[in-house]
């Protein structure tokens, strides 16, 4: 059994997607996908625990060795990425049955666990493989039903916005596929740790380096990195609310990994980053998302759309972490990646629940909130702080080990950026906080409840886990290091 | 020389082209959908024609034949087919329920009536 856990984290939930079917009955789905989804978690703890103790576990798939057959690889970078999405996907899912009930017809909700569930199988499966060619079909199984998830919202701009998504990712994917394509042509093999021995003999050719940019821009699309985000923000905006927090926490996680796979396992670090000036183009991407999405969070009416256009700021401190390219930097970008999907998640959770009391997240129906919803609007306000990145929250765990980063490696005018970049954060923050506590409620509605415990709980489970991991980061700290030291091939 | 030996590669990146020029020129959704297909059918003639080797034959055992073309790209592409098709009937529904609740598939219709509906609000 427990030799098996690399391969169960996939085939539970992928097996349990068209289970849903078969029980049809809102609660009764709701309490079965969360089950499995608790599972997974438990999954992922254990076999983190493993790596963590005995190193990487090698998993072959169907007992064929490994260029032929498929395996599964994981280290400490895969057990931490399978830990993100598997707690995320199981708190969000715990106030799906509330959400949607508000949000959807009671016809689509087999339906929208099931492709919860696929989306979820998907985004293991990237992370737990260790080839390539499996990575594309996994980030189609996993786009696909996201695609599907986000046209499910109210608004009929949802399907829009799942058209457009549809149309970006698939370029996305098929550039991907290219890539693999001429990986495979020149190498003759789909397995990462074969494809790094082999491509070394190989690297100076035009066409793995056809290869290279096929992939970078093809994962880029996928993570959102300004200026190819173009997709996500309408995405976010109107899905539904649970999606939302999903997709927020974990989508753009899946597709930095993929990019830090890519560069670092497969071409490896002295091809990516000095044959290629890959550094300086990522780190000015990065710093120009940073402004230009967080000066866009300020002008937006809809509060879903403000932290949308934050996650695409915060893609760009995770980029610029991956391009100071020392261990530092790495370790920065990983635990953002972690921190990041506690604010987030939280973020859109509460945001769910205030679109459940009031069927807006206009900042106009915000006004007076503060008083009516007290523990969501705390909430919201301390998930804020965590984004601006105030002590004793994750965000500022994640931004201090940037900070370090940069300035090791003498790069100053980007740690002062990076600063600059937090002050507009609060601008946007505070439009939000403005509204709910020192406006009056609008005139005309019937005073508004707090939001149902179904939301709170995971909620406040979530902002106590942001302020938790900001007090107390021997954890998070220990992996991000363990995993960033082992993909620079340092032994501690 | 050049260029006739690698026509295959000429093949893929002009119909590779024309499926990213029609995704991104053409507003009609339809229209997007299309060139997404050709986008897609380009890389998949790459990949089935990267599978064959110089005077091979069919990868099927049989006596007095000594060289196979590769068949693993195949079957590879037989998956990324199936992926291709999955897209192309996802999106087709998307542009009926677009339709239905747009009354339109021009991308400027829909972008003006998501313009009157955000002032509205």
């Amino acid at each position: 059994m427990l030799a098996h856990l690399p391969i169960l984290q996939v085939i539970v939930p992928l097996m349990a997607a068209p289970l849903c079917w078969f029980l049809n009955r809102s609660k009764l789905v709701w309490l079965f996908a969360l089950l499995v989804s608790a599972f997974t978690c438990l999954n992922s703890i254990l076999l983190l625990q493993q790596v963590m103790s005995s190193g990487t576990i090698i998993y072959q798939l169907g007992g064929w060795d490994a260029p032929w057959g498929i395996e599964y690889r994981i280290d400490e970078l895969n057990a931490l990425l399978l830990l993100i999405i598997s707690s995320v996907g199981t708190v969000v899912l715990f106030a799906a049955h509330t959400s949607i009930q508000k949000e959807l017809p009671e016809d689509r909700h087999t339906l929208f666990y099931s492709l919860y569930l696929l989306s979820i199988t998907g985004m293991f499966g990237i992370v737990s493989t260790g080839d390539v060619f499996n990575v594309f079909v996994f980030l189609e199984i996993s786009s696909l039903s996201a695609y599907a998830l986000i046209a499910l919202g109210k608004d009929r701009r949802a399907l829009w916005a799942a058209y457009q998504y549809l149309i970006m990712g698939t370029i996305g994917a098929t550039f991907i596929l290219i890539g693999i394509g001429l990986l495979y042509q020149m190498t003759g093999t789909l397995n990462m740790a074969d494809l790094a021995n082999r491509l070394e003999e190989v690297n100076q050719t035009r066409t793995v380096f056809a290869a290279f940019a096929f992939l970078i821009v093809g994962v880029c699309l996928k993570l959102a990195l300004f200026p190819l985000h173009l997709w996500l923000p309408n995405a976010y905006a109107y899905a539904p609310s649970i999606v939302t927090a999903f997709l927020a926490a974990t989508a753009t996680k899946v597709a930095v990994y993929l990019l830090i796979r890519f560069t670092y396992t497969v071409f490896g670090i002295e091809f990516s980053f000095s044959t290629l000036p890959l550094q300086n183009i990522f780190i000015v991407l990065g710093l120009v998302g940073i402004f230009a999405a967080s000066t866009a969070a300020i002008y937006k009416t809809n509060v879903k759309h403000i932290f949308a256009y934050s996650s695409i700021a915060q893609v760009g401190y995770m980029i610029i972490g991956y391009a100071i390219n020392t261990s530092t930097g790495l370790m920065a970008t990983l635990l953002h990646l972690f921190n990041h999907a506690l604010m987030k998640s939280a973020l859109f959770l509460a945001l769910g629940a205030v679109m459940y009391r009031i069927g807006s997240v206009q900042l106009s129906q915000f006004q007076g909130l503060g008083r009516q919803m007290p523990l969501t609007m705390a909430a919201i306000v301390v998930g804020g702080l965590s984004l601006i990145g105030v002590p004793l929250t994750v965000g500022f765990i994640s931004k201090w080990y940037l900070l370090v980063a940069a300035v090791e490696t003498g790069m100053w005018p980007v740690a002062v950026l990076i600063l600059l970049g937090s002050l507009l954060a609060i601008l946007y923050v505070w439009r939000i906080v403005e509204t709910a506590y020192f406006k009056p409620p609008l005139p005309g509605r019937e005073a508004v409840q707090e939001a149902p415990w179904t939301f709170l709980a995971p909620i406040w489970a979530l902002v106590l886990a942001n302020i938790y991991f900001g007090i107390d980061t021997r954890l998070s700290v220990q992996v991000a290091q363990a995993a960033s030291q082992s993909l620079f091939g340092i032994n501690p | 020389m050049m260029l006739l030996g690698l026509y295959n590669y000429w093949i893929v990146v002009m119909l590779m082209m024309i499926g990213f020029y029609i995704v991104i020129a053409h507003g009609n959704l339809i229209k997007k959908l299309v060139g997404l297909t050709i986008f897609q059918t380009s890389v998949f003639i790459f990949y089935i024609s990267m599978g064959n080797v110089d005077s091979g034959s069919a990868p099927i055992l049989a006596e007095g034949v000594a060289r196979y073309s590769n068949p693993l790209p195949h079957v590879l592409i037989l998956t990324a087919i199936v992926v291709g098709i999955a897209t192309t009937a996802l999106g087709l529904a998307l542009v009926v329920r677009i339709k239905e609740s747009y009354g339109s598939i021009e991308e400027h219709e829909i972008q003006i009536q998501d313009q009157l509906t955000e002032d509205k609000t």
